[in-house]
């Protein structure tokens, strides 16, 4: 302990250990080396159990519809479609993107209803959803995944995942708990607003009358790098049906089917239309709507006219992450993006290495 | 004073001290970036948007780093350094060369074979270098998890070898690699 100053003594600390040479400096060693993995395995959220993880995100699924080898945790039940999209120039104003470009660019992409039951039963209230990539030539590409809610019934992932959670059904009773979800929606007045504003949209039909939304908000940046809040929709050219709820169809996958029945007799198409945000509509929760007088400014049109079974295309196995943006579409304050982001790869990486079973809607259904 | 050419034939070259220092840095921000960003929701894009060019980054200085050195003669080991130490020096300096080097290729590997971009910053990307499978996706996705807390635990236990000899031992081991010109014994 005597000879810790300057380096001349070291030598001598050498000659003579004290007990500062065989315990102290050790155990410093020591203490430091262990700081050092402690920081790092907290970092990595080894000692925050209750931290809301990508992980743990992705167990409520599992939790609330089982583990289905090889599908999506969430719209687990889906066909593909091939198609293009044809720029009519107008988005070019907006965003530097090639996409807006005058042109036609080849599309790959799913169509799905929500939740993670792959073989679940078709039903006229199911959210569809249809995730989209964007071929640029050059070499960029926009991933996007919509579905068909005119606005998103949560304001925050936080949000989302407790909804999940109080959903769950009681071990006991094996239903969801009717307190627990009284509860979240007293907590959630956002929720209650957005579910107003869906009731109050007639459903269509099927997914070819559907309407998709964009879910959250974007910054479409310009030539001038000037950027503009921008949610956007497809519009189906196909004419509104109502949904039938008092009869609905029986045959489980009846969405399905008339999808693939419309798309044997000709092409479907869609109008990208882009909404552009005026300064105080919320870019960060897509709970919070925006007036309807908003400018719109339609893009281009999206023309489907192929539709294959997951087990035949290559769309099975993308992840449409909707942060996969070519430059000139940029995230938003949202949340919601990195977290979609996040739990999307979760789910992909576990789906990924599983075994791949049988898609309820199979080669021979798409043949139809 | 010493001419700038004069140098510690017990001391690393210092284009070589430059990129050991260079490269532990980046190595570990990028191992702490890497284990966060899995358990982040609200920062997982932008930690992700780091990951990638950094990593590509460190393969491009771990290429240099390997060419310089085998460009370069290395100072012998302490006369006093014992040959089961020398080994587990040259073993650990043996993995962690192929852990830096095969990191970022898995991370490029596993990115390509899930057909993601591969976006280092604007509208640059690198091409993929495996075709679309995502069994190898899942397969090069645990493989780099696993090898990341090999390289973090092969750190560790360099770094405490390195503060056993300087406190404890106070052989002056470090002055070989600090960064900083050390003076000839």
């Amino acid at each position: 302990m005597v000879n810790d100053v300057g380096g001349a003594s070291r030598d001598q600390q050498v000659a003579d250990p004290s007990v500062g040479t065989l315990l102290i400096r050790p155990g410093g060693v020591g203490v430091i080396v262990l700081a050092a993995v402690g920081a790092f395995l907290y970092l990595g959220g080894w000692f925050s159990p209750h931290k809301l993880t990508p992980a743990r995100f992705t167990d409520a699924f599992e939790q609330t519809f089982g583990v289905h080898s090889g599908f999506r945790r969430n719209h687990a039940k889906g066909v593909c479609l091939t198609g293009f999209f044809e720029s009519n120039g107008k988005g070019t104003r907006l965003s530097k993107a090639e996409i807006f470009q005058p042109g036609r660019y080849p599309v790959i992409g799913r169509f799905s209803i929500g939740g993670g039951d792959p073989y679940g039963a078709d039903s006229p209230d199911a959210v569809r959803a249809i995730g989209l990539q964007f071929f640029q030539p050059d070499g960029e590409k926009w991933r996007t995944a919509m579905i068909s809610l005119p606005i998103f019934p949560f304001k925050d992932p936080q949000g989302f995942y407790d909804n999940m959670v109080a959903s769950l059904p009681d071990p006991n009773t094996h239903k969801p708990d009717p307190e627990k979800m009284k509860a979240f929606l007293a907590n959630h007045p956002e929720t209650i607003r957005a579910f107003g504003i869906i009731k109050s949209h007639p459903l269509p039909s099927g997914f070819d009358n559907s309407t998709f939304y964009s879910i959250n908000a974007f910054r479409f940046v310009d030539g001038n790098e000037a950027s503009t809040p921008v949610r956007w929709t497809l519009v189906p050219v196909q004419p509104f049906v109502a949904a039938d709820t008092a009869a609905p169809p029986t045959d489980r996958n009846y969405l399905f089917d008339g999808l693939i029945a419309s798309i044997h007799q000709h092409p479907l198409q869609w109008r990208l239309v882009l909404i552009i945000g005026q300064p105080g509509d919320s870019t960060s929760d897509p709970s919070s709507p925006w007036p309807d007088t908003r400018e719109q400014v339609e893009a281009g049109t999206l023309t489907v006219d192929t539709i294959e079974s997951e087990e035949n295309s290559p769309a099975r196995d993308i992840n449409f992450d909707p942060m996969v943006l070519p430059s000139g579409i940029a995230p938003s304050d949202d949340p919601f993006l990195s977290a979609r982001s996040a739990v999307y790869s979760q789910s992909f990486t576990r789906r990924a290495g599983e075994t791949k079973e049988p898609s309820a809607i199979t080669p021979s259904e798409v043949q139809k | 004073m010493n001419s700038p050419l004069s140098s510690n034939p017990q001391q690393f070259p210092g284009s070589m001290r430059f990129l050991h220092w260079l490269m532990a840095a980046l190595v570990l921000t990028m191992l702490c970036i890497g284990v966060a960003m899995v358990a982040s929701l609200y920062d997982y894009h932008q930690l992700v948007s780091i990951h990638r060019p950094l990593g590509i980054l460190i393969l491009l200085l771990v290429v240099i780093r390997y060419i310089n050195r085998r460009l370069h003669q290395l100072p012998p080991f302490p006369p006093d350094f014992p040959s089961a130490e020398r080994f587990l020096a040259t073993a650990s300096e043996i993995l962690l060369y192929n852990l830096l080097f095969l990191m970022p290729l898995i991370g490029w590997g596993m990115l390509s074979a899930a057909r993601y971009p591969i976006v280092m910053f604007g509208s640059f990307h690198l091409f993929p270098i495996l075709p679309h499978n995502v069994m190898l996706y899942a397969f090069l996705r645990k493989t780099h998890t696993i090898l990341a807390y090999v390289l973090f635990f092969a750190f560790a236990a360099h770094f405490s070898a390195v503060l056993f000899h300087t406190w404890v031992l106070r052989d002056r081991l470090f002055d070989r690699m600090a960064p900083w010109r050390a003076r000839v014994r």
